[in-house]
C-alpha cells in the first residue's frame, strides 16, 4: 500500500496534468471556432467557383473538346495528398488517416513506382519516412489558423505534378469535420476533375460569353478550382484536428479528475487508518501504566 | 441611374459587396468597363486595380485584385480571386517588404531559372498593392 506521502504527491502531479489538458482543451475549442468561421467564409468562394466551373465545363463537354484536367487518362502513378497534424495529442486523428493510407497502398499497389505521397504535417511525414514510403512533396509547419497563402505552394505543386504528367491521379485523404465530437475519414479523387459535369440544372440557363475564348478561360479556371478544393480540404481537416484535440483533451481531463477522486479517497482512508492506529497505541500505553 | 450588385469574393471571405454603377477591370484581353445589364460574360483578370464607381458618379472604391475571374450574370457581377483587398485593407508595410524581397530575388535569379516567374508575380502583386494604397482620396481626384 502507498504511504500517505506518496499518495499526496500523486494527487498533486495529476492536478498539474489536469491543468495542462484543460488549458489545451480550451485553446483547441477557441481555435475550432475560428476554423469554423474560416470554413464558412471559404464556402461562399467555393460555391461560386463551383457554379462557374460547372457551367463552362458542361458547355465544353457538349462540344467534344476536353481539357487535360477533365480527362481521365490511364493511371500509371497515383498521388495521395495526406493531411495530418503537426503534433499528436489529438486522439485517433492522425492514426486514422495514416493507417487508412497504408492499407490502401498495400491493397492497390505492387511496387513503389505506382504511387507517391504528398503530405502535410510533421506526424505524417515522419510516419512515411520511417516506412520508406516515397514522399514527393511535404509541407510542415502549417499554422493553426490557415490562410490561403499558406496552402498555395502545396496546391500549386500538386497541380503542376498532374499537368506535367508525373502523376495521373490525385486523391485527397483527410479527416472531415462533421461536428465538434465527430470526424470522418474522407478519401476523394480530386484530379482528374470528373464530378463537375451535369451540374447544370434547368433553371440556371445563363449563356455566358467567354473572353477571349472558352479554352483559355478553362485553362485558368481549372487550376484555380483545384487549388480551391485543396484549400477547402485543408481547412476542413484543420477544423477536424482542433475538434479532435479538444475532445481528446476533455477526455483526459475527465480521466485525471477520476484518478484524483480515487486517490483522494485512498488518501483519506490511509489518514483515518493512521489516526485509528495512534489512538489504539495511546490507549494501549495508558492501560499499561495503570 | 441604375446599379448592379457587385461582390468580390476570395477564399478568406467576401471582400466587398454592394451596389455600384460601373465596374472597371483589366481582363487578360484588355480593359473592360461593365455597366448594369451587361451581357453575361466570364473573363480571366490580370493582376490589376479594380474600380467600383458608385451611383453618384463621384465616389469610387478601389480594390487590388490579384488575378482571378470576373463573372457577369444578368443580375449581378462577381469577381473571384485568390487574393484581393480593398484600398483601406492593404497592409502597406507588408507590401513594401514583399516588394523588396521580390526585387532581390529577381536580381539574383536568371530569367530561365526556377522561381523567377514566382518572384515576378510577387513583385507585380506588391507593386499593385502599393499603387492602390497610395491613391489619394477618390473624391478629390474627380
Amino acid at each position: 500500500m502507498l504511504s500517505m506521502r506518496d499518495i499526496k504527491e500523486q494527487i498533486s502531479s495529476k492536478k498539474q496534468m489536469r491543468k495542462i489538458t484543460k488549458a489545451m482543451q480550451m485553446v483547441s475549442s477557441a481555435k475550432l471556432n475560428r476554423a469554423q468561421t474560416d470554413a464558412q467564409s471559404y464556402k461562399a468562394y467555393a460555391d461560386k467557383l463551383h457554379e462557374m466551373v460547372g457551367s463552362i465545363a458542361s458547355a465544353q463537354c457538349n462540344r467534344g473538346g476536353k481539357h487535360p484536367m477533365l480527362e481521365t487518362r490511364p493511371v500509371k502513378k497515383t498521388a495521395y495528398l495526406v493531411v495530418t497534424a503537426e503534433r499528436g495529442l489529438a486522439g485517433a486523428y492522425n492514426n486514422n488517416v495514416l493507417k487508412y493510407t497504408q492499407q490502401l497502398i498495400e491493397e492497390k499497389h505492387q511496387s513503389k513506382e505506382e504511387y507517391t505521397i504528398i503530405v502535410t504535417g510533421k506526424v505524417g511525414l515522419q510516419f512515411f519516412q520511417k516506412r520508406n514510403i516515397p514522399v514527393i512533396y511535404s509541407k510542415i509547419g502549417l499554422p493553426d489558423l490557415l490562410r490561403f497563402d499558406d496552402v498555395i505552394d502545396v496546391a500549386k505543386t500538386a497541380i503542376t505534378l498532374y499537368s506535367d504528367k508525373k502523376i495521373d491521379e490525385l486523391h485527397l485523404i483527410y479527416n472531415h469535420f462533421v461536428n465538434a465530437i465527430t470526424q470522418s475519414l474522407v478519401d476523394s479523387k480530386l484530379l482528374p476533375l470528373t464530378d463537375i459535369d451535369g451540374e447544370q440544372s434547368a433553371d440556371k440557363k445563363v449563356r455566358y460569353e467567354y473572353e477571349p475564348d472558352e479554352a483559355e478561360v478553362l485553362d485558368r479556371l481549372l487550376p484555380l478550382y483545384a487549388e480551391g478544393q485543396i484549400y477547402g480540404a485543408l481547412l476542413d481537416a484543420k477544423a477536424a484536428e482542433h475538434a479532435a484535440r479538444a475532445s481528446a483533451m476533455r477526455n483526459s481531463s475527465d480521466n485525471a479528475s477520476k484518478i484524483i477522486d480515487d486517490l483522494t479517497l485512498s488518501f483519506n482512508r490511509a489518514r483515518q487508518a493512521s489516526i485509528t492506529q495512534e489512538i489504539t497505541e495511546i490507549i494501549g500505553g495508558a492501560a499499561a501504566l495503570e | 441611374m441604375s446599379t448592379v450588385h457587385t461582390e468580390i469574393v476570395t477564399p478568406a471571405g467576401k471582400v466587398y459587396a454592394g451596389d455600384v454603377h460601373m465596374v472597371s477591370v483589366r481582363a487578360t484581353s484588355g480593359e473592360m468597363g461593365i455597366l448594369p445589364r451587361h451581357m453575361p460574360i466570364v473573363a480571366p483578370l490580370e493582376i490589376a486595380m479594380v474600380r467600383l464607381k458608385h451611383e453618384d458618379e463621384q465616389t469610387v472604391d478601389y480594390a487590388a485584385v490579384h488575378g482571378g475571374f470576373i463573372q457577369v450574370a444578368p443580375d449581378q457581377i462577381t469577381i473571384l480571386s485568390e487574393a484581393a483587398e480593398m484600398k483601406d485593407q492593404i497592409d502597406v508595410e507588408r507590401a513594401q517588404r514583399a516588394q523588396a524581397e521580390a526585387q532581390e530575388a529577381l536580381n539574383t535569379l536568371h530569367e530561365s531559372s526556377k522561381g523567377y516567374h514566382e518572384a515576378l508575380l510577387k513583385l507585380k502583386r506588391s507593386e499593385l498593392r502599393l499603387k492602390v494604397a497610395a491613391l489619394r482620396d477618390p473624391v478629390k481626384q474627380g
